[in-house]
């Protein structure tokens, strides 16, 4: 494992890069991306068992599913931070002609992606599905995926969640990204998810949670928990309690930043209170 | 005329529960899923005989969807199996996402489309299925005619890398393909040779048409008849050449008129050799409750709704 001090400054690095992709283009979604910064590095520095290169098969090794998908500044970074592409490509991101798209797809072969999301509420089912194909396999390798929690209003998601209960696919661990925003307010506001922990549990999954999950440790430490409960029968899901905007004061718990870019002077603020570490690209 | 000979009537749905049966022996990487319809669907013997391939995902369209897009990652080939409503419409977003923009091999098995569903009405009679599927960039789009056609279709489409939407039915119809015919995807089967008309069927429509050609015959018409089975990608050139042999066309479909066959061949026509064409097709309608034939008949869609329209569309030469 990367010590500590290399995790957090790549954390740093990352919410550069989120807040310098959607700056050149006056578009993208930094809110949700700052958010899950620590996570993203946790997960593809730490925790998944990753091989050499990309192979859209993933056999031998851990696979990610964002479902999400509008968080691609921070997957795009962290993807190329870890050798997926080269870290310069992020200056394409939402240009013509990109790999980077606005949401993540194959259809332009950007390594590291291997479902195309956007439209909310599918990445559960498709990762449920690699699961399944990796038992098949014999492959004893996990399924990782990050849905949002506004994203759980989606009926589609309680299928799969039933479903994979059902079927006991236990060898996925779900992440929720539980800022409680979403585009109109506060989920609250918008359609409550009430009690989301009891409502996992109902439908049979293991549930834990992360109380701070902008704390790049206790991401760790819950998250390698969750591999340890994984074949035991059950689906296991993560409720990370995030801050949408992490790290950059003016965004920070509101839904305000959600899809917005920083203007010049907010750029130059944010990426003040974020001074450069690994090198920009 | 080449005579053509029912060697029973069979439902085309079987004829893909016969494939899949088969490509469960041949193929260790064919899965299939259904959303609680297998008997309906014929899979029972693919899931006897393979039940640790075979998922069952209860009545959760989308979820199925998504499911099958995961699984081809790691290599395997899924065919999922619902009612062609339920392939489709309920599913039109999952489909576009996350397997044809996402290009993934999955393999969509319909049933039960159209007015020929019968008794159970409009709600499951979907007659905009093949406009649906054929506007997703990169998705294959195959409607049989019978059962050796489909149980053929069904065998290639585990061969062929990518998306692909079959779409076959309920009722049991005339089988006359050959059994031992090949099924070449985006590969019309020239049916009839004729001069005065080409008539253009899909599915169902197929025998319909060549019923149609018997009549015509009778009557001093000569009538080339083309099966349609791949409606994308189209086969042009069988079209071009015999309508600029006989100058008019005639599409037979179990399917809207809009977004249909006719709409693909009429596309063709227009680009490369305006010609007349007439639609034997349902008209900007749902369907109803009734017997498969008393629904042919009232929606204009048998040899005698064909014949009809050739008649109209060689005055229009």
């Amino acid at each position: 494992m990367p010590d500590i001090n290399y995790l957090n400054e790549l954390v740093i690095q990352v919410r550069r890069d989120i807040l310098r992709q959607v700056h050149k283009v006056n578009s993208g979604h930094p809110g949700g991306s700052l958010g899950c910064t620590e996570f993203f590095v946790a997960l593809f520095q730490v925790l998944m068992d990753r091989n050499e290169g990309f192979d859209m098969d993933g056999k031998g090794e851990d696979v990610f599913f964002l479902s999400n998908g509008h968080i691609s500044p921070v997957y795009y970074s962290v993807l190329a931070r870890s050798g997926y592409f080269p870290v310069d490509e992020l200056n394409t991101f939402r240009l013509i002609n990109s790999r980077l798209q606005g949401h993540p797809t194959t259809h332009e072969g950007l390594p590291g992606v291997r479902i195309a999301s956007g439209s909310l509420g599918q990445g559960l089912s498709v990762s449920v599905g690699a699961a399944q194909t990796k038992k098949l396999n014999n492959d004893p390798h996990l399924v990782y995926t990050l849905c949002g929690d506004g994203e759980l209003q989606e009926g589609q998601n309680w299928e799969a969640i039933m479903y994979a209960a059902g079927n006991k696919v236990d060898n996925l661990i779900v992440t929720v990204d539980y800022n409680g925003q979403q585009i109109d307010g506060s989920t609250d506001t918008v359609l409550p998810l009430g009690n989301l922990k009891g409502k996992f549990e109902a439908f049979g999954w293991d549930v834990l949670e992360i109380p701070n999950g902008n704390d790049i440790e206790a991401i760790i430490k819950t998250m390698q928990e969750a591999k340890s409960r994984t074949g035991k029968g059950k689906p296991v899901v993560v409720l990370m309690h995030t801050v949408m905007g992490n790290g950059v004061d003016f965004m920070m718990h509101t839904h305000a930043w959600h899809g917005k870019a920083p203007n010049d002077e907010q750029l130059e603020i944010g990426l003040a209170q974020n001074p450069e570490t690994l090198g920009d690209y | 005329m080449k005579k053509y000979t029912d060697t029973g009537k069979k439902d085309t749905r079987s004829g893909f529960g016969a494939g899949l049966t088969e490509l469960g022996k041949t193929h260790p990487d064919v899965v299939a899923l259904c959303a609680d319809l297998t008997g309906s669907l014929k899979m029972d013997e693919f899931k006897a005989n393979h039940p640790e391939r075979f998922f069952q995902v209860g009545i959760a369209e989308a979820n199925m969807m998504g499911i099958a897009a995961g699984m081809t990652i790691g290599g395997k080939i899924p065919f999922t199996g619902t009612f062609a409503n339920f392939s489709t419409g309920r599913v039109y977003d999952q489909i576009r996402q996350s397997i044809a923009y996402s290009h993934k091999n999955v393999k969509i098995c319909a049933s039960h489309a159209g007015v020929t569903l019968g008794e159970d009405g409009a709600t499951h009679q979907i007659l905009e299925d093949i406009g649906l599927m054929k506007m997703l960039p990169g998705m294959t789009v195959i409607n049989t005619c019978d059962f050796n056609q489909t149980k053929a279709a069904t065998l290639a489409i585990a061969d062929h890398h990518g998306p692909v939407y079959l779409r076959f039915g309920r009722p049991k119809v005339a089988n006359f393909t050959p059994e031992d015919q090949q099924f070449e995807i985006g590969k019309a089967v020239h049916l009839q040779e004729g001069s005065d008309v080409t008539l253009v069927a899909t599915g169902h429509l197929v025998w319909e048409a060549l019923l149609a050609a018997e009549s015509l015959n009778e009557q001093g018409i000569s009538a080339e008849v083309i099966n349609i089975h791949t409606i994308k990608p189209l086969d042009n050139k069988a079209i071009l050449d015999s309508v600029k042999k006989t100058g008019c066309v005639v599409t037979a479909e179990e399917h809207n008129y809009l977004g249909g066959l006719g709409e693909s061949v009429a596309r063709v026509l227009s680009q490369n050799y305006p010609s007349p064409q007439e639609f034997v097709a349902t008209n900007d309608t749902f369907g109803e409750s009734g017997t498969p034939a008393q629904l042919m008949e009232k929606y204009g869609l048998n040899a005698d709704a064909i014949v009809k329209a050739a008649h109209k569309v060689i005055a229009r030469k």
